[in-house]
């Protein structure tokens, strides 16, 4: 009896903070449909092309939320990001690399920063956040020190997997009455197959369910039997692999390497979990909630650019705001729990 | 044995492992530079390369005190530092510059524009300390609205431009003030330092701080408000920061909202812990970190004078920050611990043997 209530009060929590994101991606996104209606945003490719502009930033939330529910965090995923495309760039450009040996370094980087960054959080307890922190200054000055230049992909294995346009039996017809199929890029099939991933594995398998229950309670997850250090390392490894494949799909979009690249990629990443209902504390939250948030980033962006005389500075700012509603949001809301108890 | 125990005991001194990591640094400086050391007077001011440390590591001074507070009232940092410091030089000079790109004469009183910036740091100090204190949100997470945003404000407050105050009185600050010799920002950090330093010791506020730090709970149940002694020291860091904004604006005489105080964050946090304080908060050591702040300067010279770019130094410091949290971890601490007796476990075992 006592056990139903409480998943039922959980339940709630997770649930009515999903609610609100949809309901804010919804309002947002129909309102830039009305507003910029003669601009093309009620177009179904407008909206795949948010898929297309976040496949990178999906994948790389996906392993910030995993962090994130295990009560710590990841702010050096921007900076992995940008490492793995300059040395990906560098790699098929300078030194005559392929596409393959590309993805392969990527998922290598990411893997390494997600072994080391995990064993300094789990293992020797160190706060995720200072952690991270080094590991986002690590990033960004080796991705100096491969080059300071802007380098450009140009190889044609790369490019051809970075331009194969996947087209859908829905778009619209042109003035002259021609069908223009809306079409989405390899990246967002790859995006969308971890998201599928992620929501199965935390909710099916036993891993899943530890993550829950050690970022709920650690201590009491230990005294059940959980083996707390190894599960967060284990989060982490992954959160540091998906880092890697997100930068890889991240610079399939972009096309290039340079070191102020994906600036800024680790706040967007924990905002997008945040607003999509994580909680901060850990123990809450759901990766599909995460796809809201990444594609409510996403509107942010497309809106502010359709707009046309705003600055993008305001994307952040406004993303910035977001964040902040809803972690006062969550902190009320853990309040208002409490009282009840 | 009389001899190991006072070992132990300058070891054990708080101030001892800053002291010797500046040291370590500068004995390597000495070694690759042989005129480290020496100063000259060129044009009637000091030169020299410690000057030159001295000089530089001003706002980083300013910022480590601020930071020091943050750290342990609330076991955690403050990463919007440098981002409050390029919201500070944006509105002071936008103030001063009327909202021009460019001017050789002040559009609006100094003490206005100053009053203003501070002003707004200090605003940011509350935004932060209010989500920290009052809604009980870890300092990083909340610092990070800012540390993201706060370039983005500071980039809409100057119209997205680099503000210049051409005029010679604006470059006092973070030049030379009249014919004295030694640079003005020398004197911003010693005089911020000493306020700081008897704020801390001549009032309790120091003692309360390292309360809170060390257990919040507690602290209220004893009567003190340790939410408004939390907010108070985001408060003062943002304020501080405000003021080493300013410094760092009057250096360049212009607002560059894109690379004022650009990965200082980093900078005062590695000083912070390089002055042997706890990053979980708790007691704390102001002169240690100040100590850091001029090792993390002298690092940076040295590196420089390596030849390494200022975009490849992070990697650097994230590794030495990361050796020093490792050094620090409680984890590291008792493994050592346990070695060390094994083996003295060992060698009494071995002795008792021979017996």
């Amino acid at each position: 009896m006592k056990k139903t209530a409480l998943n039922k009060r959980r339940l709630n929590t997770s649930t009515w903070l999903l609610i609100i994101t949809i309901l804010l991606f919804l309002v947002m996104y129909v309102a830039g449909m009305v507003v910029f209606k003669d601009k093309g945003f009620a177009k179904p490719q407008m909206f795949l092309n948010l898929f297309i502009s976040n496949a990178g930033l999906l994948v790389i939330a996906m392993g910030q939320t995993i962090v994130m529910i295990t009560g710590g965090i990841d702010i050096s995923v921007g900076s992995v990001t940008a490492l793995v495309c300059m040395v990906a760039a560098n790699q098929m450009e300078n030194h005559g690399g392929s596409a393959y040996t590309a993805i392969l370094l990527a998922l290598t980087i990411g893997l390494l920063f997600g072994v080391v960054q995990g064993f300094l959080v789990s293992y020797l307890n160190i706060q995720p956040f200072i952690v991270t922190l080094a590991g986002m200054f690590f990033g960004r000055g080796l991705t100096a020190i491969v080059s300071t230049q802007m380098i450009s992909i140009k190889n044609a294995t790369f490019l051809s997997w970075a331009n194969h346009k996947i087209f859908l039996p829905i778009g619209t017809y042109s003035k002259r009455g021609k069908f223009l199929p809306a079409y989405i890029y390899p990246t967002v099939v790859i995006a969308l197959i971890v998201l599928v991933i992620v929501i199965l594995v935390m909710k099916y398998t036993k891993f899943g369910r530890s993550v829950y229950a050690i970022g709920g309670n650690a201590t009491s997850a230990m005294m059940m039997g959980l083996d707390v250090k190894r599960t967060k390392f284990k989060a982490y490894v992954l959160d540091g692999f998906l880092a890697g494949l997100g930068g890889f799909l991240f610079c399939l979009n972009s096309c290039a390497g340079f070191v102020e690249q994906a600036k800024g990629f680790e706040m967007d990443a924990i905002s997008s979990a945040v607003i999509g209902g994580t909680l901060l504390s850990g123990g809450v939250g759901l990766p599909i909630g995460t796809l809201f948030g990444v594609l409510i980033k996403g509107s942010i962006s497309s809106l502010i650019t359709t707009q046309g005389t705003l600055s993008s500075w305001w994307v952040r700012i406004v993303l910035s705001a977001l964040l902040c509603f809803f972690i006062v949001l969550q902190s009320v809301l853990a309040s208002m729990k409490k009282k009840k108890k | 044995m009389k001899g190991k125990s006072s070992l132990k005991k300058i070891t054990g001194m708080p101030l001892f492992m800053p002291i010797v990591c500046l040291l370590a640094v500068l004995l390597i400086n000495v070694i690759t530079t042989p005129g480290f050391f020496k100063i000259s007077i060129n044009n009637g001011v000091l030169y020299g390369y410690i000057i030159d440390v001295i000089n530089r590591s001003s706002e980083l001074v300013i910022l480590a005190v601020g930071m020091t507070l943050v750290t342990a009232a609330s076991g955690g940092q403050d990463i919007s530092v440098g981002a409050v410091m390029a919201v500070s030089a944006a509105i002071c000079c936008q103030i001063l510059s009327g909202g021009a790109a460019s001017v050789t004469a002040y559009q609006n009183p100094v003490i206005l524009a100053v009053i203003a910036a501070l002003l707004g740091a200090t605003l940011c100090g509350a935004f932060n300390g209010a989500l920290v204190a009052k809604l009980n949100i870890q300092p990083m997470v909340a610092t990070l609205i800012l540390f993201t945003a706060g370039r983005g404000i500071a980039q809409l407050v100057t119209n997205g431009q680099i503000t210049y105050v051409r005029v010679g009185s604006y470059k006092v600050l973070g030049g030379y003030l009249g014919k004295c010799p030694i640079p003005t920002p020398i004197f911003a950090a010693v005089l911020v330092i000493i306020i700081i330093y008897l704020i801390l010791n001549k009032t309790a506020l120091g003692l309360y701080i390292e309360s809170v730090g060390i257990n919040a709970t507690a602290s209220r149940l004893v009567g003190l408000n340790s939410t408004m002694i939390k907010f108070l020291a985001y408060v003062i860091c943002g304020l501080l920061a405000g003021v080493a904004g300013l410094i760092a604006s009057s250096r360049i005489y212009s607002a560059d909202a894109n690379n004022i105080g650009l990965n200082l964050e980093m900078d005062a946090i590695l000083a912070v812990a390089l002055g042997g304080n706890v990053l979980g908060g708790g007691k704390f050591s102001l002169m240690g970190s100040v100590i850091g702040a001029y090792t993390i300067q002298a690092l940076t010279t040295t590196l420089y004078a390596m030849n390494v770019s200022a975009d490849q130094l992070p990697v650097y410091k994230a590794i030495v920050v990361i050796v020093i949290v490792t050094l620090q971890s409680p984890v590291f601490k008792k493994a050592m611990k346990n070695l060390r007796t094994k083996t003295a476990g060992k060698k009494t075992a071995v002795e008792g043997g021979r017996q």
